[in-house]
């Protein structure tokens, strides 16, 4: 393999219902970051049917070109052809980087993918950064330092450890990344991308599945990952009806409910409403841990909140230890309360 | 049918999370348990064995004493357990674990693999797919439920907003998500069995169809540059206030002073 070949960095723009996913504008916003000490350009990869129309989407959030990969095999997600379509992407085109989002789709598409083309793939990453590796060159072994390489950083044991990766000997340097993460950039009204259309061919063979019945959730809530405040309730609410305390003071301070594992696994609340690690990464500017005990999975999705309030009759719940303002009370009592407080105080305004 | 699960063993990381008086994780004093979402594909498996009639293998590769994982998964209802360890894979990333992996599976014979979609330590949710892609055999991942008809499957498949019924022939692999099912205890008759139980130990050697340069430490391609134990955010301000009007009126001054509202 000569690394040198590889050239640019490359985001997989995932698309669901032939919508772009916000990860794909985070991913562009990161490249960008990225390309720029590599002098290198931003390449979004689009697969979908009939996607070629959200390539413009793409540029206006960075990208300077996209290859798009248009085939009727390719409506809906399915491991095999989409995993076909990037790894052909990769062997034709030679990125030196390859980002994809750690969601549901991308979590099993990297894999795949990463084995293919034989390179290593780092999961979950939320720093990404260029740098050497050894991050120290060892002395007397300077020359052995490589430098322009890809620093994956991401959290391991639960959240509890942080390690930084690197891939020095192969190519294209892979990771996935949590969405919620990186910043998208203000989309250049009107900027229009390269686009170049590459289809590899598909032939249906024994590992294309068939998709039998596509089962959306009924869901109507703002995405929890773009809501300014979150009112997230845990198993302490007590029962679904008892939510409309917190979707009350929500609604006061124009803000949306999330919660935790436990009441998803309870059937209260449907699954996109979760915060923590098998669930959404948050970080609105005020976030509401109600009635959460605040196990680790749950902290590593919201503790990069600007102010986490935490209501909890138990003193030991782990949550106060990373809520900025604790209280140690009868949630049922103190939400309404609070509530209408806020209601005067705003009205007053 | 014949089924091959691949378990590991991990420390528990749920509740059971210990820190030294520094802050960082004090990992001797975890409990080594059967990952989560592998005990899931486990149960998922034993529940196939239970309806149709089936070889459970239960395949892990670790230190020596990951034959402990072996052994409750045998005292639930397994047949067998393998065991793949060798120094030489010590220190693997998820390509050269995957095809470590891989190359115990060729020897054997197999219908359905099942992993767990993703263990409680690394959290990659990666081997499971590439273990398929060494096998070449298809692969579906975030399984919520599974059927066995004959010889297709047909599985629940999670997204974030929804799910697909998907439907593929055997062999395949599918990774388990944890909501799969609830995970029987081991029987007194199944702990008695796996006590007796022996255990086959794989090494290097016994690995079909694969290169030294994949394997271990050296044929990981990702290298850790640098590894920390998270310093978390100190706790800020806990109060227990003497009643809710109390608790209000603290928390509207906090907010006026962030100008929140």
């Amino acid at each position: 393999m000569n690394l040198e070949e590889y050239k640019g960095v490359y985001v997989y723009a995932q698309q669901v219902d032939n919508e772009i996913s916000g990860i794909a504008y985070e991913l562009l916003g990161k490249a960008k970051e990225l390309a720029a000490p590599l002098n290198t350009d931003v390449t979004a990869v689009l697969i979908g049917s009939d996607v070629k129309g959200l390539a413009d989407s793409l540029a206006e959030y960075g990208a300077d070109k996209v290859i798009v990969v248009d085939d009727p095999e390719l409506k809906d997600y399915r491991t095999e052809p989409y995993a076909h379509a990037l790894a052909c992407v990769i062997n034709k085109y030679k990125p030196e980087i390859v980002l994809v989002g750690a969601t549901a789709i991308g979590r099993d598409l990297g894999p795949t993918v990463s084995a293919r083309v034989a390179t290593g793939l780092t999961a979950d990453c939320t720093v990404l950064e260029i740098g050497d590796f050894p991050l120290v060159a060892v002395p007397g072994k300077e020359d052995e330092q490589k430098h322009n390489q890809l620093l994956m950083t991401r959290p391991a044991f639960g959240g509890n450890t942080i390690a930084t990766i690197a891939c020095p000997n192969n190519r294209p340097q892979m990771a996935t990344v949590r969405p919620g993460v990186m910043q998208k950039i203000e989309p250049i009204k009107g900027a229009k991308a390269n686009i170049e259309e590459y289809n590899p061919g598909f032939t249906p063979d024994k590992r294309y599945v068939t998709i039998k019945e596509v089962v959306k959730a009924v869901s109507n809530t703002v995405d929890i990952m773009d809501a300014k405040i979150l009112v997230s309730g845990g198993r302490g609410v007590g029962s679904p009806d008892n939510f409309k305390i917190l979707e009350d003071l929500a609604a006061v301070l124009g803000g949306t409910v999330s919660c935790s594992r436990a009441v998803v696994d309870s059937g209260w609340k449907p699954k996109d409403l979760q915060v923590g690690q098998t669930g959404k990464t948050v970080r609105p500017n005020v976030y509401f841990a109600i009635g959460i005990s605040g196990a680790i999975q749950h902290v590593a999705g919201m503790e990069e909140s600007d102010i986490i309030v935490a209501i909890n009759k138990d003193e030991d719940a782990p949550i106060f230890d990373v809520a900025d303002y604790g209280i140690v009370g009868d949630l049922n009592k103190i939400v309404p309360a609070l509530t209408e407080s806020l209601k005067a105080e705003l009205a007053a305004k | 049918m014949k089924i091959v699960v691949c378990i590991k063993q991990v420390p528990d990381t749920k509740g059971g999370v210990k820190f030294n008086p520094d802050g960082t994780l004090d990992r001797a004093a975890m409990l080594a348990i059967m990952n989560p979402d592998d005990k899931a594909g486990l149960e998922a498996a034993l529940r196939l064995k239970d309806q149709y009639g089936a070889e459970v293998t239960v395949l892990t590769m670790g230190l020596p004493k990951a034959t402990d994982v072996l052994r409750e998964a045998i005292a639930m209802g397994a047949d067998k357990g393998i065991l793949v360890t060798d120094r030489v894979l010590g220190g693997a990333d998820t390509w050269a674990t995957s095809t470590t992996i891989a190359g115990a599976i060729r020897n054997l014979e197999y219908d359905l693999i099942i992993t767990g979609r993703q263990a409680i330590d690394g959290d990659t949710a990666q081997v499971g797919p590439q273990i398929a892609e060494h096998l070449q055999i298809p692969v579906i991942s975030y399984a919520q439920d599974i059927k066995v008809d004959g010889n297709t499957v047909t599985v629940q498949r999670q997204y974030d907003d929804r799910y697909h019924v998907l439907e593929v022939q055997m062999p395949c692999l599918i990774t388990a998500l944890s909501e799969l099912n609830e995970p029987r205890y081991m029987t007194p008759g199944g702990i008695f069995d796996a006590c007796s139980a022996e255990i086959t130990t794989w090494g290097r050697a016994d690995l079909k169809d694969v290169d030294d340069s994949n394997l271990g430490l050296a044929g990981s391609p990702t290298k850790i540059a640098k590894a920390s134990d998270k310093v978390r955010k100190g706790a800020g301000e806990k109060v227990t206030p003497d009643s809710p009007e109390d608790a209000v009126a603290y928390l509207i001054g906090k907010f006026k002073e962030k100008h929140v509202i």
